[in-house]
């Protein structure tokens, strides 16, 4: 079987999601569907002036590798591309990228949701928030939520 | 041993590594924290729930009692909060 394409960045600067999409799809005539994931810092209700993004350098795009692959290994899929960002990030502004390619629909959605789960629960990143009066306001908990989400995959 | 901080760890800590010579006794990263716990308030501090703290032996997750002969780097953390 052909090598699945796979792009796995850990990045200050911010991506172009039509650019890493075409990147995938580019020249392919057996790509039926393409789904774009893009996470977004929220302003938190006005209150967040930005988020910290800490992360383990080496670890990051290792652990974000081994969980792609293992989506490669359980869905068909012809392509992944899985980006996070570190640093100061502004509301409004991109955290993460994940696009996965697939003949069908179903795998690429499927696909697409698995590695998030996973990337929220086991790629070593950290956010702290900073308040628009200048004051930290602490480390985000992680939550109870993302860990359901990602054990619902287990089998 | 060198061992990596990161996030709050990292800042009840007061560093972002270090390396240490591990007593004879300490085998595991279960023994580890128990260790590192003992060498101040500001480790105590860190530490204060192991059972909420994350470890990585060779920059992959590590469970619970993880053996740790072999292994060069290792890293405690919180729960990871990205994505």
């Amino acid at each position: 079987m052909a090598e699945v394409p796979l792009t796995v960045r850990v990045q200050r600067e911010p991506f172009d999601v039509a650019a890493e999409t075409d990147l995938l799809t580019h020249g392919r005539t057996d790509i039926g569907a393409v789904v774009t994931f893009t996470g977004l810092c929220r302003s938190e209700g006005g209150d967040l002036a930005a988020l910290e993004l800490e992360h383990y350098p080496g670890m990051a795009e290792a652990e974000i590798e081994r969980t792609a692959k293992a989506a490669i290994d359980r869905w068909p899929l012809l392509g992944v591309t899985a980006i996070h960002r570190h640093g100061r990030i502004a509301p409004g502004e991109p955290i993460v990228l994940v696009i996965t390619v697939s003949s069908h629909r179903v795998a690429a959605f499927e696909a697409a949701e698995y590695l998030m789960d996973f990337l929220k629960t086991r790629a070593p990143f950290w956010k702290k928030e900073e308040k628009h009066d200048g004051t930290t306001g602490g480390w985000v908990d992680a939550r109870d939520h993302d860990d359901r989400a990602a054990a619902r995959w287990e089998k | 041993m060198k061992i990596r901080y990161f996030a709050w760890v990292r800042e009840r800590i007061g560093k972002a590594e270090e390396v240490v010579d591990l007593p004879a006794e300490v085998l595991t990263t279960t023994d580890l924290l128990i260790w590192l716990k003992s060498r101040g308030e500001e480790y105590d501090w860190a530490l204060e729930r192991p059972d909420v703290i994350r470890v990585a032996c060779d920059q992959v997750h590590a469970a619970p009692g993880t053996p740790l002969a072999g292994v060069r780097e290792v890293a405690l953390f919180p729960p990871m909060t990205g994505g």
